[in-house]
């Protein structure tokens, strides 16, 4: 299971949990009205899904079966604690963005997931980059979501990037179009749902096209050998 | 010899569904006509508009789908969707919204579902749903019927207006909607609700200029002759059947009551089932929106509880909601209904399942 090039490929493709496995679309839908807000959640539980992972596969030997999903909860709380007051205390603005969503990584189920599918019965090492990685790909798709639904609902890109980076940022906004009239459906929720879809589906026909691909070649060596033997 | 077992219905009317859906375009021919009469060349730009994207749009998804483009094209339910978006949207609507909206109709809409056949919901009402909620500004800019215009617009006005926003003379939307005396001329629905909400009574609210020149005293000038032809071309397809009665009688039936007993509850604020009738769309709505064969219910007992249900949102929604008019949200409401109703009103078939033999079912 060590093998970190498919725990990486498992994470931000394969297996990616927001697409894929559709673990914690509840916060993925709800904030990524713009790409710096996405940014800052995935961050967030790219943070406390590594540290959960680590946490989870140090006392993997000391926890007994019976007590381990509790266990795994109050592992998880504590990290959404820390990353709440970190990032109160140096993004506030971002804190303010975000709101409930911060507390709410706690029930993301990609974490409890990771927690009980893979750290819970592997080693410190490969936990972690498998957090890292998972995360990752979560963090991905929050992204490329915000990054939709800016564009289309506010023509700009990056706004507000000065909430997770500071003041260097402040002239970090991209300005795609300038528009009086947004198109407002993208920012609100069933642009979220609908641009999720359209990802889904990306992702699916990419997959398809490359199992397409993969058989095409194989049926083409068949050939090759019949018109030889004939 | 071949014997070929086919399922029921074995009498079929022969028409396929391109005449039929060329029939309901001829329906709404007239109804289109008298709305250009009174609104100007608006509505013809924006169909041409809609037609070409949905044309355009259909062939591009059928394309990328593999699937035969022709034939599809050429049943004409692209364009049907693609006309009723064209009237119930504003005829000034900047010309790239009228293309967003078509575009979501027929790409995601339709084509996303299966294409024809396969939709849950009514294309040209999510459509117009869309175009609500993203642009609520420019979706409510109606522009009075041409009798309040100081000057109506011509031909290249209103291109100009769609394309560029503006009219040759520089005046936008908005100032357009202002009649001489400098007040904004509202839609009937709009000016009920505003005066309802200003502290009118609803026999003050009727008095609105926009009231003047209508069917009768509580109907809207323009509008009201629009929804009257719009209910000849409902006649027209129940004559040729094209759809069925229940849909229409189930939905205009229910509006009736329940704005009846809300008028007769309180005759101050709720309106009266004429003024609900004839103004907004609601007839359309009834007879060539609701009547959809793919989203609406397929059974005649189901499709009676369909429109009576579609009536009822509307006119709660009208009275109590946020928005003017509720037809495309009511629609939408009972598309998802759809399959429940169905279920539950699956005609009884033939030796099975009456009331003398339940227990041997």
């Amino acid at each position: 299971m060590a093998n970190y090039q498919s725990l990486a490929a498992e994470g931000m493709w394969n297996n990616n949990p927001a697409l894929v496995q559709l673990l914690g679309l509840c916060p993925l839908l709800a904030v990524t009205a713009t790409v710096i807000n996405g940014l800052g959640l995935g961050l967030a539980t790219m943070a406390v899904l590594v540290g959960s992972n680590i946490t989870v596969s140090l006392v993997r030997n000391f926890v007994r079966n019976e007590i381990r999903i509790p266990v795994f909860v109050m592992v998880i709380a504590s990290f959404v604690t820390i990353i709440q007051l970190l990032m109160n205390a140096f993004t506030y603005e971002l804190y303010l963005a975000l709101g409930i969503f911060i507390p709410l990584i706690v029930t993301n189920c990609a974490i409890i997931g990771r927690a009980e599918a893979f750290a819970s019965k592997n080693k410190v090492l490969p936990a972690a980059f498998d957090g890292v990685m998972m995360g990752a790909g979560f963090t991905l798709v929050l992204v490329l979501l915000g990054g939709m639904r800016e564009v289309l609902g506010a023509g700009t890109l990056l706004s507000g990037a000065d909430r997770l980076f500071g003041p260097i940022a402040s002239n970090w906004t991209l300005t795609i179009f300038a528009t009086e009239q947004p198109f407002l459906l993208a920012i609100l929720p069933p642009g979220a749902f609908i641009g999720m879809g359209l990802l889904i589906a990306a992702k699916n026909a990419i997959d398809n096209r490359l199992t397409a691909r993969q058989t095409k070649q194989k049926k083409q060596v068949t050939r090759i050998r019949v018109t030889a033997e004939s | 010899m071949k014997l070929t077992l086919s399922s029921s219905p074995h009498q079929r009317v022969q028409r396929d569904t391109g005449q039929v859906m060329r029939l309901v375009i001829y329906a709404m021919a007239p109804a289109m006509l008298v709305q250009m009469y009174f609104f100007g060349w608006g509505l013809l730009i924006q169909s041409i508009i809609a037609v070409s994207t949905a044309l355009i749009t259909e062939a591009g998804i059928l394309r990328l789908r593999q699937k035969p483009v022709v034939r599809a094209l050429s049943d004409y339910s692209a364009v049907l969707t693609a006309l009723l978006l064209a009237v119930s949207i504003p005829p000034g609507l900047p010309w790239w919204m009228t293309l967003i909206g078509t575009f979501c109709a027929i790409g995601i809409v339709k084509q996303l579902y299966g294409g024809l056949g396969f939709n849950m919901f009514n294309p040209a009402m999510v459509a117009y749903v869309i175009l609500l909620v993203s642009f609520p500004a420019a979706m409510t800019m109606w522009l009075p019927p041409v009798q309040f215009m100081a000057d109506p617009l011509s031909f290249a006005d209103t291109v100009s207006l769609i394309f560029t926003g503006y009219t040759q003379a520089g005046l936008d939307v908005a100032q357009l909607r202002t009649v001489a005396d400098g007040i904004t001329m509202a839609t009937p629905l709009d000016a009920v609700k505003t005066g309802l909400t200003e502290g009118l009574t609803y026999s003050e609210a009727i008095q609105s200029r926009i009231f003047n020149g209508g069917l009768a005293n509580s109907l809207g000038a323009g509008w009201s002759w629009v929804a009257l032809t719009y209910l000849a071309g409902g006649l027209f397809l129940l004559k040729t059947k094209v759809i069925n009665w229940h849909i229409p009688v189930g939905m205009i039936g229910s509006v009736v009551v329940c704005a009846t007993v809300l008028h007769i509850a309180d005759m101050d604020f709720y309106a009266s089932p004429l003024f609900h009738i004839f103004n907004g769309s609601l007839l359309i709505g009834a007879f060539f929106i609701a009547t959809d064969p793919v989203s609406a219910s397929t059974t005649n007992k189901g499709r009676l509880i369909f429109g009576a249900a579609i009536g009822f949102w509307l006119v709660i929604i009208r009275t109590f909601g946020g928005y003017p008019d509720a037809v495309a949200f009511a629609v939408i409401i009972m598309n998802m209904a759809v399959p429940l109703i169905d279920y539950y009103t699956r005609p009884r078939t033939y030796g099975h399942g009456s009331r003398s033999n339940k227990r041997g079912r």
